[in-house]
């Protein structure tokens, strides 16, 4: 059982504090003033060197976020957040776009560096038989480093920092931004349209397969700021994309707000596989401090025979607040969502997808693994819907729950709005905890009781897992077993 | 910005504010009673008719559905108790027979010779000797729309308590008619079965095709041990608003059993609260539901496990024609420390025509970890292969239909145990299906 083992070993590693990300990296700052105005969403527009269309498009998203009211349907409970307190721009000084990696401050390559995320392209480029991933590093609210862009241009893709993409391509910025998610969309998206500071833009022209995997890397740093990216992804016909995203903060004992907008476009014939390693600092034992994690994120199907995959891991974040979507516009489009959220600690997770049938023949299928531990508070909310003209529409639906412990709770809250009778739903979600039979076959195999629950967890999660690219599926492994730390047993 | 806009009254909304007015000097009970009615409506005014935006009503818009509010119904002639014999279901099931006419206790009709350990009496002796307990319906949010507006306007139905140990052979049927002009009938009915009882409920609700508004309620007390099968056949006019509530709250080691036909109304919503209070207790829910034309049937219920080691098991079918809708909402909720918990529930619907529209929401919420809970919920057509089988041993496409639907809600209906209950409840769905209205 080397795997297993290994897991184990690796939890026994981590002392007390499990979150190993939880550093902070000293480095000076640019950051906006205090406080949400008009003047801020100019300052942050002129700090991006960004068009005057950008700019009326953000004071229109603010001035309606002015009117807006917090959403309060989600099973999470919060203190008010104080967003006339907040900073919304914070960007590590001197960065303000660095032409080539040796202009990067050294801390920052070795703050990713700790975090384990490369840089620096010979290195990666020395290991022949390594698989390549382009990463773009987004720091506080800029993009510090983007690799492989040399190699990436050549194929035609595009793959950069979402404000260079404004200066350098206004018409694709222009065509698809906010057409998957409009800035009115809900509170968090528009308040995410007015400050969006960075993020990442990926075009993949007609009939191209990337030549490899696109990532980018959120990391918030700097104290009291909340980070706004703004992720575009749009694949051309026929094309293929698999990007990655992960994101980590400091330990902090304040609260940080995180509210991301994701939009991605699928045309004719094209996929997209999306996968998030989620995971901010999810604050202490007690609940104090971590990331409320407020995400938009949706995609949508505008082509026939499009194709559109979330995969998600989430293991961190206070509060988490999100729901990857599809939208299967296209005639034959499929969306799928496979999820597995951990919580453990106090953490909040009300998570889950939404799967929008409106073209014909259109399938869906969706997989989440909920486990929750310590005291925390787990709930899958999730809508499946087949408009009046989607025949044929099909989906199935798999939510499980794994509890762990006597104090947690987990919860399944799935709509389904069945318009057409062609429709063809099915919906499944079961709630048990790891039944001792099963833990008493894996001890008297051998297995201390640790190592019994490591493996029922890993098979539990194993339908999701098996979706992430190779180099994640160990990740986010290790990061399950990390993040059940001290709830077993 | 958090400042609620009052959106402007509805003619049902304005309606409803006049005939409280109205009938509020005559209602019996006191001052006690008043207060609480008082109270229950003044949350209806204040909040106005649920709507969309209301999350436990999203689906079924009452404000939409309730265009008007109609006169409360004034008792009944001796013309009404005449067509209302007609009316009448289920008149072939020997029973205690309770029947109400547009609100109104027609003695006529009924037949009460109750056995020895049961006690039957009118609401308003209820009211008068405890105004709080018959106006509180223990287990249901007060504050629902259904429920508040029945607790502001009821005055009519029946106490019933069966004594501990008393087992009740024969059936208790109360039956609900309506007829002549569109009006509204308000109803409870409380019922208390002892330790160790045992007894079966029928509740039956007909009526002509006036736009009558009837809302119903029904108290179900189960103490330890107890055992209790409610049987309900809602066979209104087609220009019926039919709402009803069920609060049933548990005791250990009690067994319930309800089932349930819904055939009628232009719109009906069967809500049902289920407390579980004593360990070990065990409730099956079962109900199967019909629709066509442009009819919306809802069934909207909430399992609350408040106590170890209990049981529930939730079916629900719907089969659907024209363009009728369906709703389901289900929750399933288990407190912290009900452990052993084993909840199962299961939503389908089957979908004849192209218009016809169905939507779930199967909830689990769930605060302990040494449960085992599932939901399954299921939205489709008749599978064709079936169909094909069929109709290739020469049955007409209709009946072959027929045969598969009747198959598919036949496991509700099957396991009611009173065999001319089973047959009249099956004669209905059969009927449904050669009509499919």
């Amino acid at each position: 059982m080397p795997a297993v083992q290994e897991t184990v070993a690796r939890v026994r590693e981590i002392d007390v504090d499990q979150y190993k990300y939880g550093f902070v990296t000293d480095i000076e700052s640019d950051r906006a003033e205090q406080g949400l105005s008009e003047d801020t969403v100019r300052f942050i527009s002129a700090k991006k060197g960004e068009p005057e269309w950008m700019l009326e498009w953000r004071l229109d998203a603010y001035r309606r976020w002015r009117t807006m009211t917090e959403p309060n349907w989600a099973r999470v409970d919060y203190p008010p957040i104080p967003y006339e307190e907040l900073y919304y721009y914070s960007a590590p000084k001197g960065t303000a776009g660095p032409k080539t990696l040796d202009d990067v401050d050294p801390e920052l390559l070795k703050t990713y560096a700790k975090l384990g995320i490369p840089l620096v392209e010979q290195e990666l480029l020395a290991g022949v038989q390594e698989r390549r991933v382009a990463v773009d590093a987004v720091f506080d609210s800029v993009s510090v480093a983007t690799t492989f862009q040399k190699e990436l241009r050549q194929a035609g893709v595009i793959f950069c920092p979402i404000s260079e993409a404004i200066r350098e391509h206004p018409e694709l910025v222009k065509k698809y931004l906010g057409s998957v998610v409009p800035a009115s969309d809900n509170f968090f998206a528009t308040l995410n349209s007015a400050v969006f500071s960075d993020g990442s833009f990926v075009y993949i022209p007609k009939g191209v397969r990337c030549p490899m995997e696109l990532s980018t890397y959120f990391r918030i740093n700097e104290r009291n700021t909340g980070q706004f990216e703004r992720t575009l992804i749009i694949a051309d016909e026929g094309s293929y994309v698999s990007y990655l995203e992960g994101c980590t903060a400091p330990m902090r004992d304040e609260n940080q707000l995180h509210a991301a907008v994701v939009e991605l476009v699928a045309l004719d014939d094209a996929e997209i596989k999306y996968s998030t390693v989620q995971n901010w600092y999810p604050g202490d034992a007690d609940g104090k401090g971590g990331i409320y994690n407020f995400v938009t994120k949706r995609g949508d199907c505008r082509g026939k025979n499009a194709k559109i995959s979330w995969t998600q891991v989430e293991t961190g974040s206070a509060i988490t607040w999100k729901y990857p979507s599809c939208i299967l516009r296209g005639d034959n489009s499929r969306g799928e969502f496979y999820s597995i959220a951990i919580s453990n600690g106090r953490q909040q997770v009300d998570s889950g997808t939404k799967m929008i049938h409106l073209g014909k023949n259109t399938t869906s299928k969706i997989i989440s693994k909920g486990i929750s531990a310590g005291r925390s508070q787990n709930t899958y909310r999730g809508l499946v819907s087949a408009h009046r003209k989607a025949t044929n529409a099909r989906n199935f639906t798999n939510c499980d729950s794994l509890l762990i412990g006597e104090e947690c709770g987990a919860h399944t809250v799935p709509y389904l709005e069945a318009k057409t009778s062609t429709a063809v739903f099915e919906h499944e979600a079961t709630t048990s905890k790891i039944s001792d039979d099963q833990k008493f076959y894996c001890q008297q195999r051998g297995l201390s009781e640790e190592e019994a629950v490591a493996l029922i967890v890993n098979g539990f999660v194993k339908d999701v897992l098996q979706q992430l690219p190779m180099e994640f599926a160990v990740e986010a492994q290790k990061l399950i077993s990390i993040s059940l730390e001290g709830s077993v047993g | 910005m958090n400042a609620e806009v009052r959106p402007i009254r509805t003619a049902a909304e304005t309606g409803l504010i006049d005939a409280f007015e109205r009938a509020r000097s005559a209602q019996a009970g006191g001052e006690a009673a008043r207060a609480i009615r008082e109270e229950a409506f003044s949350g209806v005014v204040a909040r106005g008719l649920p709507n969309r935006r209301v999350e436990e009503w999203k689906y079924t818009d009452l404000r939409a559905l309730m265009r008007e509010a109609q006169p409360i119904a004034e008792g009944a002639t001796e013309a009404d108790v005449s067509a209302a014999r007609s009316l009448l279901p289920l008149q072939e099931v020997d029973a205690l027979r309770l029947v109400f006419v547009n609100g109104a206790f027609a003695e006529l009709l009924s037949a009460i010779d109750a056995p020895q350990g049961v006690t039957i009496t009118p609401f308003a002796h209820a009211l008068q000797s405890d105004a709080r307990a018959a106006l509180t319906l223990a287990g249901a949010p007060q504050g629902d729309a259904a429920v508040a507006l029945n607790t502001a306007f009821v005055t009519s139905g029946v106490t019933i308590t069966v004594a501990a140990g008393t087992k009740v052979a024969r059936p208790i049927h109360i039956a609900n008619v309506q007829t002549g002009p569109g009006h509204a009938a308000y109803g409870r009915v409380l019922v208390t079965i002892g330790e160790g009882a045992e007894a079966t409920l029928i509740e039956s609700f007909s009526g002509d095709s006036g736009g009558h508004q009837v809302n119903s309620t029904v108290g179900l007390t189960l103490g330890d041990d107890s055992k209790a099968t409610l049987i309900k056949l809602q066979d209104e006019g087609f220009g019926t608003l039919h709402l009803a509530t069920l609060a049933a709250t548990l005791g250990a080691r009690a067994e319930l059993k309800t089932v349930a036909l819904t055939a009628g109304a232009a719109a009906s919503r069967q809500q049902i609260y289920l407390g579980f209070k004593g360990a070990k207790a065990t409730a099956d829910l079962t109900g199967a539901g019909f629709a066509g034309a442009r009819r919306h049937l809802d069934t909207t219920l909430v399992v609350e496990h408040d106590a170890v080691g209990c049981t529930s098991r939730e079916t629900f079918k719907t089969a659907l024609d024209g363009e009728a809708r369906s709703v389901f909402q289900g929750k399933i909720v288990v407190r912290p420390g009900a452990q052993k918990t084993d909840g199962k529930m299961m939503a389908k619907a089957l979908l004849l025509s192209e218009g016809a529209e169905a939507d779930a929401k199967p909830e689990l919420e769930i605060f302990a970890d040494d449960v085992v809970c599932g939901h399954g919920a299921t939205v489709g057509a008749l599978d064709d292969e079936l169909l094909f089988y069929l109709m290739s041993r020469g049955l007409p496409k209709v009946e072959a239909e027929a045969l598969l639907v009747q198959a598919f809600v036949g496991e509700v209906l099957e396991s009611i145990e009173i065999e001319p209950l089973r047959e009249a409840l099956v004669a209905r769905s059969e009927r449904w299906l050669v009509a499919r209205d």
